[in-house]
């Protein structure tokens, strides 16, 4: 089972160390781990996409809250939340291909973001459902190259998507 | 004072370090001093070098019982022994890179077993990190897997702040290491004193209270248990828990296990101690723990030493668990109850809830396993036994002796033959089983016991790894006592290598020096005992002394330590009890 834990961690050097260390030295497997800052600037926010059974999360969640500059953790699995992966695709596009290629990306809502004579650019955002989506549809074309960010996630005010 | 006038370098430091100032304007140096003697330490263990000679001017004069170990590994272990057999905070000093790599088999020991420590190491020059300057190494990450927590501190204004955090983390909650690395430039750096030091930590909180609902459901257990067991560990003597724990033993009759590190929260001399469990523990308490219908750990993490195969463990048991650490709970076995707080707390409030039950069904078969499989060895043999070493210390010291050990078969066996009664009585590396941790634990359970009478029960080869540490007990007259069951191997990797190695005994061996000849040396008193009829004898004889005293026990070569649950083994499973009971 896929967990989205959400750590607020304290602003200072060497917590992505620990906390990096801690998920190393006790075997936790780490599919992504996103840090950036939050509204407080004393504060950072990890999310990080953990693959486990519920006792190994349980024990991932308890170890990272362990951690001294570790300040807050929430596993969201079974609560509404966004989930958000951003992708920067370079897809192999020949003039012939191309307005096929767009006509994917309209029905993604991605953007292109780049153009050249041979390959384009595009920039998706979504669940990452959306995203490996996207990846798939566009393989047969030739993608060049894939960077993502990892997942970042908050939980709902609302119970339904909008 | 004369040294004024002594050494120019020491006054040019001494000036940088801004003790003669009389404004409020202080050295990183002085704080860290300053701050030490306000949070009440009255000693230190350290080493000095390059850049911590600032710090190290400070302590020249400084209110401060100052112990330098031969090596900083000795030191770190000092450090632990102080706080094991103090229950204070343990603090060691030591310099950047080898400095720093040295602690850190002090630190891991001290991890695992949740010793309080605070560890002050210098850094080179702020500018100079990571350009690989002289004596610079990554000391913070180096020991963050080692550590309950460290930083690095690269201004003098939270100096004071940082060192309040470091002994209030180290001490609370599960107590454990902190490291913080100061460099040097820092320590010399000036600031201006005197508001208060509060500390920040947002992500640090203490939960001493346990869920009042856990408790009243973990009381309702106990009262409905017909075959229960209280298995505790460490934490009971950490928490100062031992009086509550003999209290609810009584009030609810409860027969009572303990780990290694547990031994003396539980006085062994009680009939319902069932002494220690797990890999070498007592057949009977072994067997307890497999049959039992509840088992009540309070302090205690379900190491792989005390459990054997995890899924064959106490098959039949609810489990309650009392722990501090919320990520002990349902880490290696799952638990039914799990309070989560101090357990002095629990088991004060667990006490008001419980009823007296007979239980005499159980209490009868425990006194038979009791009865059939005491721990055991061959008493009329004309060889020294190393039990028997053992059971002679405990008897001239009549139990009271302070006891720290080595690690492998001289740690066992001392487990299992001596009684222990007193909580900080037994001083051991339980979790890491560091070898060469008795000596310097000793000398540092001296430091905080001066009065006691401080043995370590060792090996020859856990004595090799540390022996120089001698000089520092002879050169602080720390009348510490050593005694050296020597059977010339690594005893317990021989006993691995006789039973699952075809007795193949692979490197375990090499050439002891004349231990009695190297005390003396070193300014100790050295006897060698070869003959059984002379164990008394050079026991009393050490036990006189005014001077540390080295004992070279020459035992038994071949001896094992039985029972034992091999590897992979449920708890029931254990060998040795047919040698056990031929002997008896």
């Amino acid at each position: 089972m896929k967990h989205i834990i959400s750590a607020l961690v304290e602003n200072k050097p060497g917590v992505l160390a620990h906390v990096a260390g801690m998920f190393a030295a006790r075997a936790f497997n780490i599919d992504s781990l996103v840090v950036g800052r939050t509204e407080d600037p004393k504060l950072s926010r990890m999310t990080i996409v953990v693959v486990g059974d519920d006792r190994v999360v349980e024990q991932v969640r308890k170890q990272l809250a362990k951690i001294v500059p570790v300040v807050k953790v929430q596993d969201f699995l079974g609560q509404p939340v966004v989930a958000r992966d951003l992708m920067l695709v370079t897809i192999s596009a020949p003039p012939d291909k191309r307005s096929e290629i767009l006509s994917l990306i309209e029905m993604f809502k991605a953007k292109v973001v780049d153009i050249g004579t041979k390959q384009l650019m595009v920039e998706v955002c979504g669940p990452e459902t959306k995203i490996e989506a996207f990846i798939e549809v566009c393989k047969p074309y030739g993608i060049k190259s894939v960077a993502r960010t990892g997942t970042i996630a908050m939980p709902r005010q609302a119970k339904t998507e909008p | 004072m004369s040294s004024k006038s002594r050494s120019p370098v020491r006054d040019a430091l001494r000036h940088s370090a801004g003790s003669s100032d009389k404004s409020s304007l202080k050295a990183g140096a002085q704080i860290i001093v300053d701050t030490l003697i306000e949070l009440g330490v009255d000693t230190v263990f350290g080493y000095p070098g390059g850049v911590v000679l600032p710090l190290f001017d400070r302590f020249y004069d400084a209110p401060i019982n100052f112990i330098i170990p031969r090596h900083e590994q000795g030191g770190c272990h000092m450090a632990d022994g102080y706080a094991r057999a103090g229950g204070k905070v343990g603090v060691v000093v030591a310099t950047s890179g080898p400095g720093a790599c040295n602690l850190t088999t002090g630190l891991a020991t001290a991890m695992m077993d949740s010793v309080p420590i605070v560890a002050l190491t210098g850094q080179v020059r702020t500018e100079l990190i990571g350009n690989d300057a002289f004596q610079e190494a990554d000391t913070t990450g180096i020991t963050r897997p080692v550590t309950k927590y460290n930083c690095i501190v690269k201004d003098v204004k939270d100096l004071a702040r940082v060192i309040r955090e470091a002994f209030y983390i180290a001490s609370t909650s599960r107590p454990g290491p902190v490291l913080v690395d100061i460099p040097v430039d820092v320590q010399v750096a000036k600031y201006e004193t005197g508001g208060p030091v509060e500390m920040d930590l947002p992500g640090y909180r203490v939960q001493t209270k346990g869920h009042s609902r856990q408790i009243s459901t973990a009381a309702a257990a106990i009262n409905k248990s017909e075959k229960p067991v209280l298995y505790v560990g460490g934490g009971v003597i950490i928490a100062n828990a031992s009086e509550e724990l003999r209290t609810l033993s009584q009030k609810a009759h409860l027969p009572v296990t303990m780990t290694l590190l547990g031994l003396g929260s539980f006085d062994q001399n009680r009939p319902e101690s069932l002494d220690m469990l797990g890999m070498h523990g007592s057949a009977y308490a072994n067997y307890a723990v497999q049959e039992c219908d509840l088992l009540i750990a309070v302090g205690a993490r379900f190491d792989d030493r005390v459990t054997g195969k995890v899924k064959g463990f106490a098959p039949n048991a609810k489990i309650i668990h009392i722990d501090i650490d919320p990520t002990s709970i349902s880490k290696n076995v799952n638990v039914d109850i799990p309070v989560v707080g101090d357990a002095k707390y629990i088991l004060t409030e667990l006490v008001k809830e419980v009823e007296y039950r007979e239980r005499e069904k159980w209490f009868k078969k425990i006194a038979e396993w009791k009865k059939k499989f005491p721990f055991s060895y061959d008493r009329g043999a004309s060889t020294i036994k190393p039990q028997y070493v053992i059971e002679e210390l405990c008897r001239q010291t009549d139990g009271e002796a302070i006891i720290t050990t080595g690690v492998g078969q001289n740690q066992m066996w001392t487990a299992q033959f001596f009684r222990f009664s007193r909580p900080r009585q037994f001083i051991s590396s339980g979790g890491l089983g560091t070898m060469g941790y008795g000596l310097p634990a000793a000398i540092g359970a001296q430091v905080a016991r001066p009065d006691a009478t401080v043995i370590d029960i060792d090996g020859d080869h856990s004595f090799n790894m540390t022996m120089t540490e001698l000089a520092t007990a002879v050169e602080n007259k720390l009348p510490i006592k050593v005694c050296i069951l020597n059977n010339g191997y690594m005893g317990m990797v021989r006993q691995w290598q006789e039973l699952f190695y075809n007795k193949r005994y692979s490197k375990s061996y090499l050439s002891n020096p004349d231990y009695a000849t190297v005390a003396e040396a070193l300014g100790a008193v050295g006897i060698t005992v070869d003959k059984k009829t002379d164990v008394a004898g050079a026991i009393k004889k050490m036990l006189s002394q005014k001077r540390p005293c080295v004992v070279d026990f020459k035992v038994e070569r071949e001896e094992n330590v039985w029972p034992m649950v091999a590897a992979g083994k449920s708890l029931n499973e254990m060998d040795g009890l047919d040698i056990l009971e031929s002997i008896a």
